[in-house]
């Protein structure tokens, strides 16, 4: 029972986070110091309860972070779940385009370079999978901005939507946060294209990267299932090699597919970071970016707790539906 | 009768890390409908290589020369299987010759259901049938095969069938589009005597009823007996005797075939030794405190997250005493391995009494019994993994001497070293190789030098005989028998092959599904068993003789009635 | 048949045993050919990062020459062949620089966690209990944690986000270390698992060795043969993970050493604006160099694999027919499947995913 393992490594996760981020101090001083009187800046700490014994204060962080607060920022005094609540939406929308390029780019590519394997389009198609994962999604960012935003002026340079699709979408009763549902729901298409047309570039710089990791792994492992004595089995069946490839190797193969990806997510978001930052997309890792330049610890240490929350969830989900797929593992 | 397949002037070269290796030579063979032909060789001689040329399944870096003409079942089309293109090769496989592989489990795909895999290879040849169609024939082969209740099991996936059922169902899937031909490679190695005689029989019903022609490939001489019309003997790549099997088995012509049928262990050879053996024991010898003793032995092993254990050891009891061989059989599960490993000290025994040299093992800590440890040798099964491969064999050998402190360094141990390699009649020199330099056999002879190297009172084999050839098995068991006789060591010798016990133990226990149903000398074990698992487990081996294996045939279906 | 021959096993030469000379030697075509382009690319990071003060034509904190200041944003031109940065740097100069800067940090980096990760590793799988049950669940933890989000607070930690060149690269390589030590503990401990359970280990427990003689003897140095493909793959990780750190503001002041993170950060604002050459140098040096490290480690690991392994095709009937259970290399002894066991290399394993729970 794998999936149990969800409680320790949040709690693991949390702990960790908790026992680095305050062992540089308290986070008043490093946000504050400097700026304020002593005096002023020990009020405030004590105010905060930072002055207090350490393990008191774990124990009451775990307190709350079993009743889902991660705490409130010290720069501009919000608790840390309304960040996710506002800015959450752009961070799901764009991991959620990201793995579609991923998927729709890496895995089938994958079992191409699989069915080609040792000739030219395999090898063009490595290439390709190292050059998606050795450029970092910053630089990719950069790159596809200057081509298709600075010269040829086809994409927006940055942002999630124009400030007029802006407005249209603030004035929703409903809105969702998605813009891409937000977009649908005030239906103008000129709205939805302007939403589509901001997504472009971030989830091709931040797909590239995970569909780097999916082609290279779908290719290792339907050659590693195309060598076992089912595939020859099923040869000697008369079976074709299109079919081969496509039913008898992928689908044993997906099984530690669908592992990886759990622990892609972790890329994703480490990546997100990045991409957020570089596009302006603001999402819970441009944030995460904005506090760390403010040092306002409080909140970078709520948001990553969140984030190792929600790792670990997704990992959970992960795992089950990979057991789902495998008939040998029935709970 | 018609041929259905016909090999002429076959040749197939492999490129390897060391180069271009020819595997087959100019080989020629001919298979008729409803006959068996069985091609008999050792490993790397080249049979299974022959056989995969057969449904053009080589891999890419090999390249075959000559003829391999393939006819369909009704004799109307012939066609050479290595110049075909790919997609017609697709049209043949199936159709015209099917594959039966060694591994039954390996060969079904573990995610699909056996049926989607039977009814996908009938549509790869017939897509105008109808889903309902294919799955009704597929059904229909299921149960022909002897697969109870087919209607339901056909929805199962293949880790829900036992071994023997898994290939059944690799059998029905050649079987499905009655090819004319059915290349079978090792069909029951993978299995137990007592599954592989059932097998065997289905074997004989492909051929008696379907009207096939079936190519075994074996190394098994006894399956070979058992079911072969007519035998070709591969030795390097060529076949060196080609004969029906009566002939081959009465007067082999070949100096190879004879001795291969040499090597073959038979039961009941060891049985006057053992005689000679025990009437030579000084008297009183029976009231000496006995090496190992086991009463009420229980060993289960811990089950995970709180699922009950499994009972690998369901008290047991035997003894062994100073200079005895204690042979212990049984089939895959039954628990004898697990024994072996914990009279060395390697399975916790968690239940009943086990004493080895005098002290008890049930609670012992590992620390008390170090000491002992120089007193008892362990030759493992596999020899490919039972030495380090980045220390030479002379290293390993010294290996023991250096840790119980009669060298200082394997230099120092050299000397006795030596010795040691001769006394299991491999050349100094080996000492200085790498373990992956030497052969099967080679590293056994130098894993028994080193399970030697202390003079233990107490030597645990376990199957050190099982991945070898024949050939090689029996120079193995013949140097063993000396080796014991010089040291005059206690041994518990396990296998699964009652003919190798027999060579070599004085006594014989069975073991079944971790319980002892008979123990004994070998004249009362073999030859008048009591237990009916043992009296089928005896009629299931079968004997290298085709006539004498017709009659144990017959036996073995008057017991199987008989349950 | 065969236990009689004697003859002089034939010694492997150096050149075979060297780790990567023998690879490129047993690899063929394409393989060869990723191989060739992986060591060339990695070998010219690695001899830029060593002669940088002798190529780069300025240094890395230099604004002005003796003609004056470089200038800000200037475009590339004979006297700056990159261009110059908003802050008025050399572009080339830094590229330059920075690579000594990142073999620095992938050095510390890996030797850190190979030691630590290994140790772990060696001693949790070989030991086995509760100490291995707990560290399996913690580095699992690690493992799946976001690693840039990792190397973020581990940077805070050590040096309060910025530093001068040696804080700076430790403060990186340590961060770096504390993501990589799962990966390796990981590995390492699968390794020594799967190599307990040899039979060779086996014999020499029932020899009644002790086990730190087992660890070190038989399983550490089985263990560390995946090494050099891990080293690798963490390399290339490494660069980019000191490159996100830059990219967020956590690597290293301008003045204490050249970064391409932090600069390809600098050139976040130029490039709406159409300047180009501030962030496609910097970026393409950090593709160049992982790509060419990432290149000899697939190409490693392609080759270990013998799966993955192309090899030559043969002409027909060219070679000698193998003697029967002698070959050398073994490899030919793979029992009753006769030759099969020359092709299929190891076979899937089908229970390897949990059938017992």
């Amino acid at each position: 029972m794998r999936a149990l393992l969800i409680i320790p490594t949040v709690f693991i996760l949390v702990t960790l986070v908790f026992v680095l981020m305050r062992s540089t101090g308290d986070p008043i001083t490093a946000a504050l110091g400097g700026q304020l009187p002593p005096d002023q800046l020990a009020e405030r700490i004590h105010a905060a309860g930072f002055d207090r014994p350490i393990l008191v204060q774990y124990f009451e962080y775990l307190g709350q972070i079993f009743t889902g607060n991660f705490g409130t920022t010290i720069t501009d005094n919000r608790p840390v779940t309304d960040i996710l609540v506002k800015y959450g939406s752009a961070t799901l929308e764009l991991a959620f385009y990201a793995l579609l390029v991923a998927f729709v780019v890496g895995i089938p590519l994958g079992l191409v370079a699989a069915y080609f394997r040792d000739k030219g389009q395999d090898a063009a198609l490595r290439i390709f999978a190292i050059l998606c994962y050795a450029t970092p999604v910053f630089f990719a960012g950069l790159l596809l901005k200057l081509i298709f935003s600075v010269w040829l002026k086809v994409l927006p340079v940055a942002g999630r939507a124009s400030t007029s699709a802006q407005l249209q979408m603030e004035v929703l009763p409903n809105k969702t946060g998605l813009y891409t549902i937000d977009a649908i729901m005030t239906g103008n298409p000129a709205v939805l294209g302007d939403v589509l047309a901001h997504a472009v570039l971030p989830a091709i710089a931040l797909g590239l990267l995970t569909a780097g990791v999916f082609l290279r792994l779908v290719r290792t492992n339907v050659i590693g299932t195309l060598a076992t004595d089912y595939v020859d089995a099923a040869r000697s069946r008369g079976v074709s090699e299109y079919r081969l490839v496509q039913k008898h190797a992928y689908r044993p193969a997906l099984i530690p597919i669908i592992t990886v990806i759990g622990l892609q997510i972790a890329l994703l978001l480490g990546g997100a970071v990045l991409t957020e930052t570089t596009f302006e997309w603001k999402g819970l890792g441009f944030m995460l970016a904005e506090y760390l330049q403010a040092r306002d610890f409080v909140a970078v240490q709520g948001i990553v707790a969140l984030l190792a929350v929600i790792v670990a969830l997704t990992n959970f989900i992960v795992d089950i539906i990979a057991a789902l797929i495998d008939p040998r593992v029935r709970y | 009768m018609s041929t259905v397949v016909s090999i002429e002037g076959l040749g197939v070269s492999f490129a390897t890390d060391a180069g271009p290796v020819k595997a087959v030579d100019g080989v020629s063979l001919k298979v008729e409908r409803g006959e068996v032909l069985a091609i008999v060789g050792e490993s790397g001689s080249g049979k299974t290589v022959t056989a995969k040329t057969i449904l053009g399944l080589l891999p890419e870096t090999a390249t075959a020369s000559g003829a391999v003409v393939l006819s369909n079942k009704a004799g109307t089309a012939e066609r050479d299987v290595i110049t075909l293109s790919k997609k017609q090769l697709r049209a043949v496989r199936g159709t015209d010759v099917a594959m039966v592989f060694q591994e039954p489990s390996s060969a079904l795909n573990p995610v699909y259901t056996v049926g989607w895999q039977i009814i996908e290879g009938i549509r790869a040849h017939n897509d105008k049938l109808s889903k309902k169609e294919a799955r009704a024939k597929a059904v229909e082969i299921l149960g022909r095969v002897g697969i109870p209740d087919p209607e339901h099991r056909i929805d199962h996936y293949p880790h829900q069938f036992s071994g023997g059922q898994k290939q059944r169902i690799v059998i029905a899937m050649a079987l499905v589009l009655d090819p004319g031909l059915i290349v079978a490679d090792e069909p029951t190695t993978a299995l137990d005597v007592t599954v592989q005689a059932e097998i065997l029989d289905l074997l004989r019903r492909c051929r008696d009823e379907f009207g096939m022609g079936i190519v075994l490939i074996t190394h098994n001489m006894g399956v070979v007996a058992d079911l072969a019309d007519r035998v070709a003997v591969m030795y390097q790549g060529q076949v060196v005797e080609e004969a029906d099997a009566k002939t081959l088995f009465a007067s082999p012509q070949a100096e190879y075939t004879k001795a291969l049928l040499a090597a073959v262990p038979y039961v009941g050879t060891g049985t006057a030794s053992a005689i000679e053996r025990a009437e030579q024991r000084p008297a009183g010898w029976a009231e000496q405190a006995p090496v190992v003793e086991a009463s009420g032995l229980e060993i289960v092993y811990p089950g995970r997250f709180g699922r009950p254990g499994f009972r690998a050891v369901d008290g047991v009891d035997f003894v062994i005493r100073p200079g005895e061989v204690l042979g212990l059989v049984g089939e895959s599960g039954s628990g004898k391995t697990t024994i072996g490993r914990a009279i060395a000290g390697l399975t916790k025994v968690t239940g009943g009494s086990l004493r080895v040299l005098g002290h008890e093992m049930n609670g012992l800590r590992e620390r008390e019994f170090r000491p002992l440890r120089s007193r008892i040798g362990f030759v493992f099964q596999d020899p490919a993994s039972s030495f380090n491969p980045l220390l030479t064999i002379a290293e390993c050998v010294a290996e023991p001497l250096v840790i119980h402190g009669r060298a200082a360094n394997p230099r120092e141990a050299r000397a006795r070293v030596d010795e040691l390699l001769e006394a299991v009649q491999l050349p100094r020199a080996y000492g200085d190789r790498y373990p992956h330099e030497l052969s099967g056999g080679q590293r056994q002879r130098a894993s028994l030098a080193r399970a030697l190297a202390l003079e233990p009172e107490l030597l645990i084999a376990d199957e050190p005989t099982s991945a070898l050839d024949v050939s090689v098995q029996a120079r193995v068991l013949e140097l063993f028998a000396e080796l014991q006789r010089e040291f005059g060591f206690a041994s518990l010798f396990i296998s699964h092959d009652l003919a190798v016990v027999d060579i070599l133990a004085d006594r014989i226990a069975v073991l079944y599904r971790g319980s002892l149903v008979e123990e004994g000398t070998g004249a009362e074990v073999l030859g008048a068993p009591s237990d009916p698992y043992t009296q089928r487990l005896l009629a299931s081996l079968p004997v290298p003789d085709p006539v004498a294996q017709a009659a144990r045939r017959e036996e073995l279906r008057r017991l199987r009635e008989a349950v | 048949m065969s236990t009689d021959i004697v003859t002089r096993a034939p010694k492997r030469r150096l050149r075979d045993r060297l780790p990567v000379v023998h690879q490129l030697r047993q690899s063929v075509g394409l393989q060869r050919g990723m191989l060739i382009a992986g060591l060339v690319l990695t070998g010219l990071f690695i001899l830029t990062a060593v002669f940088a003060p002798l190529i780069a034509p300025f240094g890395f904190a230099q604004l002005r020459d003796a003609e004056g200041p470089f200038g800000s944003q200037q475009a590339p031109s004979a006297e700056h062949l990159f261009g110059t940065t908003v802050g008025g740097y050399d572009v080339l100069s830094r590229v330059l620089w920075g690579a000594q800067t990142a073999l620095f940090v992938i050095v510390i980096a890996v030797i850190l966690s190979i030691f630590a990760g290994v140790l772990l590793g060696l001693v949790s799988g070989y030991f086995g209990g509760w100490l291995d049950r707990v560290l399996v669940v913690v580095c699992d933890a690690i493992y799946a944690f976001p690693s840039l989000l990792l190397a973020i607070v581990m940077s805070i930690v050590i040096s309060g986000g910025q530093s001068n060149l040696w804080g700076g690269v430790f403060a990186a390589a340590i961060s770096i270390t504390v993501v990589f030590i799962p990966q390796y503990f990981r590995v390492i401990r699968a390794e020594t698992v799967r190599i307990k359970a040899e039979a060779y280990v086996e014999s020499a427990k029932v020899l009644g060795a002790s086990s730190g003689r087992v660890m070190f003897r038989h399983v550490l140095r089985n263990a560390t043969r995946t090494l050099p493909l891990i080293f690798t793959l963490n390399s290339s990780e490494a660069i980019l993970t000191l490159a996100g750190l830059g990219f967020l503001g956590f690597g290293i002041e301008p003045t204490a050493a050249a970064e391409w993170g932090y600069d390809l950060n600098k050139a976040l604002s130029d490039v709406s604006s159409g300047i180009w050459w501030t962030a496609l140098y910097p970026g393409l040096a950090i593709v160049l160099v992982v790509l060419g490290i990432t290149l000899v480690g697939e190409s490693l690991n392609d080759l270990a694999d013998p799966r993955l392994r192309g090899r030559r095709r043969v002409a027909q009937a060219s070679g000698v027919v193998a003697e029967t259970s002698v070959v050398p290399g073994g490899t030919l002894s793979a029992g009753p499947g006769g030759l099969s066991g020359l092709e299929d290399g190891e076979s899937f394993d089908e229970h390897g995913i949990g059938v017992r729970s």
